[in-house]
């Protein structure tokens, strides 16, 4: 056995447009390829949002229109006409849902990414700018992360009433306060790792180490979190819908949709009009969780065990 | 571990500190007073200068702040700005149904998630670890009321059981009628913690059982069950204990959601007619009390995980 060859197997096995002296720019990132179970969360998923776009556009009706002027009963089954049949109201339960989806996956994006913004800015500003900065914020984060976050969501409701913008700004700084806790955890965590200091030493700009070196590695525990955080903003909006306290009638809502005909589970001929916007907001969530867990799956796991 | 755990419940009192100021400050900032909401629009500004003298509205803020927080630690919570009906009576009415649910939730919801998680962590990818898994995770993400929607379906809709509503009163019941009066909304409740139970107690035992001297008890040639049991769950107590108060932190928001969904009077239905008249009184003993329970459970699942850790039992 000669020496070259002997040489060859114990260094792993390189892509041959690799050489040691031309180093890539940044780690190789796994591939991530969905299982079975991500692809239907991501089809689902994607259902749900291109409802949320052009729902308004493809439902039969308005989300107040009344399809059977001369039909005064409440909660009637599918037929011609309505689909999943009609509402408390005498309203079409499936344009209701279309024009519902936009407004309950909007404001929780818009929330989510607010706390993302929010949380990130602050978290990563902790991180860097020293103990005493971090110590205020940190503690401040505490306090609101020990409330829990439906008393939060009432509280502010009842002090300026419930309006769209209100509640993309309660849950989003309500969100955010996770977010900041992960995102600082990331950060210092990235900041004192070798790699980072090796980059440093060799001389390497602020922006060059933020994207070459921290985000590859934060990217994935960031992307997996985004979604889970969303889960939670759609299920806090719709809870607070449901209690009457979230988007107001007659602007449809999946939560708000529940809250107003639960008395057909009761007296109605058809049940539909409070399965239907349940099933929706169930679906969604779940078809998220499933593409959350399946990327955690494929990064190691830690993230489905700490949900 | 001591030094630990006095520290953790000082950290504790000033969080609770921490959230009744910021429930205060979060009832001062409305438009218009306590005053003038409890007078009505035709008060003259006379009549509602001195009755903010009588609440005391026209102290400073921060002695404001102490007086409440002095009144709520002797247990007086004020009068409801609403019926003008004191809070701890309104409380009165209402508490039992609460906390006869939170209570029978944890007693059956518990043990059973627990058993089955501790399963699924036996018999790990096995077609039982699977479903479960699958179901849980499916569960987990689902809105309580979409839960109570489907128990109402099955048992009410199809297996015409009892009533969609919770009627009549709890008063006077023994256990098992508690439960029968109670089951929907337990049942919907025990699945909103079960999901999270099981993922959660399941992965605590599987971390366990990733370690070393359970790969030392294997190749010694003990029983699967025997490791389980013996080795790996008496290690795993610690992880699950926290688990099991987190998630019986998280019912706060479930028992909100499952009482006004089956109509039944409780705490939760309180406070959200509380938000709906803007009856700020009633809203800060209310959350006061909805938040220091969260926060005392929190602080349970601290110590509990420092008590059980050897390694934050003895810091080096």
């Amino acid at each position: 056995m000669s020496a070259p060859d002997h040489h060859e197997h114990i260094v792993a096995p390189f892509d041959a447009s690799v050489s040691f002296d031309e180093l890539p720019d940044a780690p190789p990132s796994q591939a991530y390829w969905p299982s079975a179970t991500g692809w239907i969360g991501i089809a689902i998923t994607c259902f749900w949002f291109l409802i949320a776009i052009f729902g308004p556009w493809l439902a039969p009706y308005g989300e107040n229109d009344l399809p059977f002027p001369d039909d005064y009963s409440e909660f009637q089954a599918s037929r011609e006409g309505a689909f999943l049949g009609t509402d408390v109201e005498d309203r079409d339960v499936m344009s209701r849902i279309m024009y519902g989806a936009g407004r309950t996956i909007g404001i929780a994006f818009a929330a989510t990414l607010l706390a993302y913004f929010v949380g990130v800015v602050m978290g990563i500003g902790a991180a860097v700018s020293g103990p005493r900065v971090d110590m205020v914020l940190s503690r401040i984060n505490d306090a609101f992360l020990s409330l829990p976050t439906i008393m939060l969501g009432l509280v502010v409701v009842a002090a300026v009433g419930s309006s769209i913008p209100v509640l993309i700004l309660t849950a989003g700084f309500i969100y955010a306060t996770v977010v900041f806790r992960l995102s600082r955890a990331i950060g210092m965590e990235i900041m004192v790792m070798d790699f980072v200091e090796a980059a440093k030493v060799r001389g390497e700009g602020r922006w060059w180490i933020i994207t070459r070196e921290i985000w590859p590695n934060a990217r994935m525990p960031l992307i997996t979190d985004f979604g889970l955080r969303l889960i939670y903003v759609i299920l806090f909006i719709s809870s607070l819908s449901f209690l009457g306290l979230g988007v107001q009638p007659p602007q449809a809502d999946w939560g708000s949709m529940v809250r107003e005909n639960l008395g057909a589970l009761q007296f109605g001929e058809s049940k539909l009009a409070v399965i239907m916007p349940a099933l929706s907001i169930a679906t969604l969530t779940v078809s998220i969780n499933l593409i959350v867990d399946d990327v955690s799956a494929h990064g190691g796991g830690k993230l489905s065990k700490r949900m | 571990m001591y030094g630990l755990i006095l520290r953790r419940l000082g950290i504790g009192v000033i969080t609770v500190l921490a959230v009744s100021i910021i429930i205060f400050i979060g009832t001062k900032i409305l438009p218009g007073d306590a005053a003038q909401i409890r007078l009505g629009q035709n008060a003259t500004p006379e009549n509602v200068k001195a009755f903010r003298e009588r609440l005391g509205l026209d102290l400073p803020l921060y002695q404001q702040y102490l007086n409440w927080l002095f009144a709520f630690v002797r247990g007086d919570f004020g009068v409801s700005l609403a019926s003008d009906v004191p809070i701890s009576s309104l409380i009165a009415d209402r508490y039992l149904n609460t906390v006869y649910v939170s209570v029978l939730t944890a007693i059956i919801g518990v043990p059973i998630s627990l058993a089955l998680g501790i399963l699924a962590a036996m018999f790990p990818g096995s077609l039982y670890d699977r479903v479960l898994t699958f179901i849980s995770v499916s569960l987990v993400a689902a809105p309580e009321f979409f839960t109570a929607t489907l128990l109402v379906l099955v048992f009410v809709t199809f297996l015409g059981w009892g009533n969609a509503v919770v009627v009549g009163s709890a008063e006077g019941k023994g256990f098992f009628e508690l439960i029968v009066h109670f089951a929907l909304p337990i049942t919907t409740l025990c699945f909103v913690i079960a999901s999270q139970l099981i993922r959660m107690s399941r992965a605590a035992v599987l971390n366990v059982m990733s370690s070393p001297y359970i790969e030392m008890a294997i190749l010694k040639g003990v029983p699967r069950r025997r490791i389980i049991l013996r080795h790996a769950l008496l290690n795993a107590i610690g992880p699950i204990v926290n688990v099991v108060a987190l998630n019986l932190a998280y019912l706060v928001t479930g028992v909100v959601v499952v009482e006004v969904y089956f109509g039944y009077p409780g705490l939760a239905t309180l406070i959200v007619q509380a938000v709906q008249t803007r009856d700020f009184v009633l809203i800060q003993g209310l959350g006061m009390i909805f938040c220091m329970t969260y926060v005392i459970l929190m602080l349970i699942a601290d110590i509990a995980a420092i008590a059980s850790n050897p390694r934050l039992r003895h810091p080096k």
